[in-house]
């Protein structure tokens, strides 16, 4: 049956179909919705794990006793699971391990678009890589059966432009669709000392094997299926893969293709003999010249990015840039040259993402910028507060990072008052062993833990605090502020972060304490709460001195010079531009 | 038609994922190839967003090129602006009357353009552009989501369509209880491209 699938949702229901049994994952863009659809099926084990290495240390142990598993994540989760990822390569396992990363070129919602690709070559590991949901349905399954043929760990590398395009799958019916039954007896522990136990002298063996597997998988590589020659016009050979094959289909649809679905390792022999059929050889690509510097140390002459130019090193491929690139070389007609629109309007106000409307992080941004502090910030939607008006994010790197930064910083004798700010689901992941060490090293600095008792910017997802697990199960929950105490920090204080008062006095006070602190601010994600009734300005007090548009509130909005008011389709309830107004102009619509 | 471009563009959490899920599903009762790329993540707080769709006998990739798209299909007036070189001379921008006004046009440090402006930008490009007061008409119809399917509905009747294709479609995708609403938000929304 034809559906219509999204590239996160085929691969799901690719490993569904196949048999993967068990799954782990820390949610990321734009992987997330890999696993929300998997857990959905019957007989499978999924999880959101409290980061991306737990979660792999989890699917390897459960291809350790035998199980079909895999991992998903976003690139950057990839870092995180990375001590992991070099283990598991160098042990192998016993029954198969897909790990899914999904790249994110033009950083839609990344801090950085690192291509993963480099991950097979570091790592020694195999790399499918699909086009289309089709492939994602079709490569799942196909890596399932390379990690058991070759006891190997396998990476699936996805882009943005494939999790979250929607293409046709054809999805097998009745018999077919199920997946294969479970083994009758539970897996017992093969123990085999000298595999699995990562000691040097049983890892200085087991290396030549790992090198061994990647020459038998670059042989595998030449007649796979997944590699294919479509021949065309033998003007040009295309050595492509991944989305941006489908970009240079479009524009060029009458060339000969290399089509690699493995990006790593290559087909030397099929390269080669691909090259010879041609008369010129260009390697379209997104980001990094992976491929293209490997294809030239074959011998083979060709065009791509590293001298020609032709494509740029930096942002998401798409036709435009593809057809751009090929009409620098001659190979198509440049793009019709239309005047510019665009021009002809004055500049566009730009609308980035924000913090919602009631979000109970905006109330803390206020006081942290009544108080000038410098704020080490995180990842999570705490980092919009880096949005004009509030403008109060100093730093944002990586998960976990803001409270070591603000330890190095005070180490390092920073005169400037200074607090990090972290969410709960980042606490968990890896914001712990950083107030660990604030705690351990006598740091005596604040950190503020923005308790909204969700995985907010990614979409809700559930998290060691919210006492359900991801297939919908009750467990505990997890209270960051006890767990805070349990690891050394005596100075904590919980606040209600819509009470600016009381923010603002346990800020003070975890500031002024001559010891580690941490203030929780416990409330509730805005989008997942009823809504309280809307507030009105009064026109006759409101003087237009703009207290309350500093906020940074897409609710509150200026009419003229004496005068603000605020919609109320968007109104929240939530009180902080009443707290701030300073001629109580700000009242409770009377119902 | 050899192919049919559509870019869906609108202001996170508007609900621009319906209609383009309901075009693109239309494209495939239709006969079509069908691609679909749709924004996630970050943009989806407040931010702008887009959905790509794409009908054709034969369609690689899921992103059209600038200065190709059929139909631009916006749900908040400036977002419009932000993609109008997408189109293609002589293409069609259908716009639904709602201005929700960015956060540095609220603090009152941008402007947000006058529609003289805009219109005149977008009539540079597009043969026809129409300007549908259909959140307006969803209000009016007692529920403010029911905007998307009066929008789908004016398109329809603008590309010179049958409404059966499309109302099978969003029969199947919204809940039973919701059906003959959102009916009747179709047919208004055709009325609506007829005035």
């Amino acid at each position: 049956m034809k559906q219509l699938l999204s590239g996160n949702a085929a691969v799901a229901l690719g490993a569904y179909h196949g048999g993967i049994r068990v799954a782990a994952a820390y949610p990321g863009t734009p992987s997330t919705e890999i696993l929300e659809h998997y857990a959905a099926y019957p007989g499978v084990y999924a999880e959101w794990s409290p980061n991306e290495k737990v979660a792999l240390d989890t699917a390897i142990g459960a291809a350790y006793a035998g199980a079909n598993a895999m991992s998903t994540m976003k690139h950057v989760g990839v870092n995180v699971a990375a001590d992991a990822l070099f283990y598991a390569s160098m042990t192998g396992v016993p029954g198969s391990l897909v790990i899914i990363t999904a790249d994110d070129p033009g950083m839609h919602s990344s801090q950085n678009e690192q291509d993963n690709r480099n991950y097979a070559k570091f790592a020694k590991l195999p790399m499918l890589e699909p086009s289309d949901s089709q492939e994602a349905y079709d490569f799942v399954q196909q890596a399932m059966h390379l990690s058991h043929q070759f006891e190997t760990p396998v990476f699936l590398r996805l882009t943005t432009r494939v999790c979250h395009s929607y293409t046709v799958v054809d999805v097998p019916e009745g018999e077919e669709a199920l997946p294969p039954a479970p083994p009758a007896e539970p897996p017992r522990w093969c123990r085999d000392i000298p595999r699995y136990v990562m000691v040097p002298s049983n890892a200085r063996r087991r290396h030549p094997a790992i090198e061994q597997r990647l020459k038998d998988l670059a042989e595998w590589a030449e007649t796979a299926d997944v590699n294919r020659i479509e021949p065309g016009d033998p003007a040009i050979g295309i050595i492509t893969g991944g989305i941006a094959y489908e970009h240079a289909k479009e524009v060029l649809p009458g060339a000969s293709y290399l089509k690699l679905g493995m990006s790593y390792p290559l087909p030397r022999h099929k390269i080669l003999e691909f090259a010879a059929s041609v008369d010129q050889v260009v390697v379209i690509e997104g980001l990094d010249p992976f491929w293209e510097e490997q294809v030239r140390l074959m011998g083979v002459d060709c065009q791509g990015k590293l001298d020609e130019e032709l494509f740029p090193l930096w942002g998401e491929f798409s036709p435009d840039v593809v057809r751009a690139g090929l009409a620098q070389a001659g190979f198509v007609a440049p793009a019709a040259a239309l005047p510019d629109v665009m021009s002809r309007l004055p500049d566009l106000p730009p609308r980035p993402p924000v913090l919602c409307p009631g979000c109970p992080h905006r109330g803390v941004f206020h006081v942290l910028k009544k108080l000038k502090l410098v704020v080490f910030g995180d990842i999570g939607c705490y980092s919009l507060g880096v949005t004009p008006p509030l403008s109060i994010i100093d730093t944002c790197g990586c998960m976990g990072a803001g409270i070591g930064q603000l330890h190095g910083a005070e180490k390092a004798g920073l005169a400037d008052k200074a607090v990090a700010v972290i969410g709960d689901s980042t606490f968990f992941h890896t914001g712990m062993p950083a107030l660990l060490n604030v705690a351990y090293n006598r740091g005596a600095e604040l950190v503020i833990i923005m308790d909204n008792r969700t995985t907010a910017m990614t979409g809700h997802q559930e998290h060691p605090g919210t006492g359900r697990t991801l297939q919908r199960e009750d467990t505990v929950s997890v209270d960051t502020a006890e767990m805070a105490r349990a690891m050394g920090v005596r100075h904590v204080t919980v606040v209600d972060p819509y009470d600016l008062k009381a923010t603002e006095t346990a800020i003070r006070e975890g500031l002024n304490a001559d010891e580690p602190a941490a203030v929780v601010t416990l409330a509730p994600c805005a989008l997942r709460v009823p809504r309280k009734p809307a507030l009105v300005i009064d026109p006759e007090r409101c003087n237009g001195c703009g207290l309350c548009l500093r906020v940074g509130c897409l609710a509150i909005y200026r009419v003229s010079e004496d005068e603000a008011r605020i919609d109320p389709l968007l109104c929240t309830g939530c009180t902080v531009c009443q707290q701030v107004c300073a001629r109580k102009a700000i009242k409770v619509v009377a119902e | 038609m050899d192919k049919v471009d559509f870019l869906v563009i609108g202001v996170g959490g508007q609900g621009t994922i319906l209609a383009s899920d309901v075009l693109a599903l239309t494209g495939l009762a239709l006969g079509y190839e069908v691609k679909k790329s749709e924004t996630h993540g970050m943009s989806q707080r407040g931010g702008s967003v887009d959905s790509h769709v794409r009908w054709g006998s034969e369609v690689h990739s899921p992103l059209a090129e600038i200065g190709t798209v059929d139909y631009i299909i916006s749900f908040e007036v400036l977002e419009t602006a932000r993609w109008v070189n997408y189109l293609r001379p002589g293409g069609t921008i259908l716009i639904n009357e709602h201005r929700i006004r960015p956060l540095m046009v609220g603090l009152g440090e941008a402007q947000y353009p006058s529609d003289e402006a805009l219109l005149e930008a977008f009539r540079a490009r597009a043969d026809r552009v129409y300007l549908l007061p259909c959140l307006a008409a969803a209000q009016e119809l007692g529920n403010v989501r029911t905007m998307n399917v009066v929008l789908l509905g004016a398109l329809s009747e603008l590309m010179g369509m049958e409404p059966d294709p499309w109302l099978q479609v969003i029969e199947q995708r919204v809940p039973a209880r919701f059906v003959e609403l959102n009916r009747r938000a179709f047919a208004r929304g055709r009325e609506l491209a007829q005035s």
